[in-house]
């Protein structure tokens, strides 16, 4: 790559940062540039980061409609699995699983629910709450 | 105190952290140079991982092997820990700070507060180097970044103990003792000898030109093994690990073909010029690839003849790096 080709697609993801790429020069020499994005790996990241809100806002409405806890909801926020939630919560990932029913997290101890708070940055009562709208 | 650190923006973090910390200790060589003489340049594909509902792909070698083989190569030696507990990890990064050693960390990014929130997933081997601490403040140099920047004690805590795949558990490493002044010509051949044989050596159709063949041949399959949500995700992470933060465009291609260029230098042998020069070509064919997939997977445009060309300039990619490394072999045998 050249580097007077080196793209500038700033598609407003990267929040400013912009990313060292090499290329070479007018005599061939390689040299740093600095990009702030290129339409290619922009789709990649907006596809990703898709994925990522269509399974939000499949729990979020599976959970307002009771078929699922919050805390899926609150999970899926946070691009979490539940082995991932377990490790982050301090929990056997099987306690994790069957808090992810609504009859489980209805049951579970406060201590647990605490911990969901602290490994998800929430207070036990956010972590409670469902927005009524994505 | 703060430690007089020069910080200077990196393509890729494990190298950036690595060179800036060579520099410091006197030794100083590009982020390229760093790269190629760890061997950092590879290529796998993992179908059976599942990462972001999509397979496994990597342009580069694991995490931490590069500043390791580097420094071998180079005769430095780095001191890394690993704890369990929060707090001795903390009093151990305190304890080099306060002896004037700037420390390396691998950390999670996901809790990484001056992380763009695009790049915030569960990836747990970044690099950043400590250079400092003031009260409750750390200084870092995160070689991503463009300026250096800081953390609190509960952030980096945070992110030092990520949890998840190759969770970081503290993990830290400063380099020890004086370092020397290496036979920097011995490190960069037998970089690249490294480099060739796991490109072209290893006997797992998953890695190197084997690996690049493989999914080549499952790519064509994809749309109707995965179907068409999954498949058009799978291009995404392909182009996401090629291209995303740190690979300095085209999968690392150009960082190595700027590494072959100084190594041309180093060894005074012209012909390395010319495998750089191959390597860039072969770097710009990688970001046509990139720019062939994102347009299947942003329109989901064509159906199995969309994957087959992308199938077949993989194929050709793969025809192409066998050659260059062919070459390479026998340029430092």
């Amino acid at each position: 790559m050249e580097k007077d080709k080196v793209p500038q697609h700033d598609a407003g993801l990267l929040g400013g940062v912009r990313e060292v790429q090499y290329a070479v020069d007018e005599n061939g020499r390689y040299v740093q540039v600095r990009s702030t994005g290129w339409d290619p790996k922009n789709a990649a990241l907006i596809q990703a980061r898709e994925m990522v809100n269509a399974r939000v806002e499949d729990a979020r409405r599976r959970a307002l409609a009771g078929e699922t806890s919050p805390l899926e909801y609150h999970m899926e926020r946070c691009m979490m699995d539940p082995g991932l939630l377990a490790d982050y919560a301090g929990l056997p990932a099987r306690t994790v699983k069957r808090h992810l029913t609504p009859r489980g997290f209805a049951a579970a101890s406060a201590e647990d629910l605490q911990a969901y708070a602290h490994a998800l940055d929430l207070t036990v009562e956010q972590l409670r709450q469902v927005p009524a709208a994505p | 105190m703060r430690i007089a650190f020069e910080h200077r923006q990196a393509a890729h973090c494990e190298n950036g952290a690595a060179a800036n910390l060579l520099r410091f200790h006197g030794l100083d060589l590009s982020e390229p140079l760093v790269f190629g003489v760890g061997a950092g340049l590879f290529f796998a594909y993992l179908p059976f991982i599942t990462v972001a509902g999509a397979p496994a792909f990597s342009f580069r070698t694991l995490p931490g092997h590069i500043f390791s083989r580097a420094a071998r190569q180079l005769g430095v030696r780095i001191v890394r820990r690993k704890f369990r507990e929060q707090e001795a990890a903390m009093a151990e990064l305190d304890r080099i700070l306060d002896r004037g050693i700037p420390v390396g960390c691998v950390v999670g990014v996901f809790h990484l507060p001056y992380f763009p929130p695009a790049y915030r997933f569960h990836f747990n081997a970044h690099n950043l180097v400590v250079t400092g601490r003031e009260g409750n403040r750390y200084f870092v140099s995160d070689p991503i970044m463009e300026a250096p920047t800081e953390l609190s004690r509960e952030e980096l805590v945070r992110v030092r103990f990520a949890r998840g795949v190759f969770a970081p558990r503290g993990h830290m490493y400063h380099i020890e003792g004086p370092v020397g002044a290496p036979d920097v010509g011995r490190a960069v051949r037998r970089g690249i000898r490294e480099t060739c044989g796991a490109m072209l050596r290893i006997p797992v159709p998953l890695f190197g030109v084997r690996g690049i063949r493989f999914l080549a041949w499952r790519m064509r399959r994809w749309r109707e093994r995965l179907g068409d949500a999954r498949a058009a995700l799978a291009l995404g992470q392909i182009v996401r690990m090629q291209e995303e933060i740190g690979t300095g465009g085209g999968g690392f291609r150009f960082i190595y073909a700027a590494f072959l260029q100084e190594a041309a230098v180093v060894l005074g042998r012209p012909e390395l010029e010319q495998a750089s020069q191959g390597m860039t070509a072969i770097g710009d064919r990688w970001r046509g690839f990139a720019l062939l997939a994102s347009r299947i997977f942003k329109e989901r445009r064509g159906g199995d003849a969309a994957y087959g060309e992308a199938a077949d300039l993989l194929l050709e990619i793969a025809d192409l790096e066998q050659r260059a490394f062919r070459e390479l072999q026998t340029l430092v045998r």
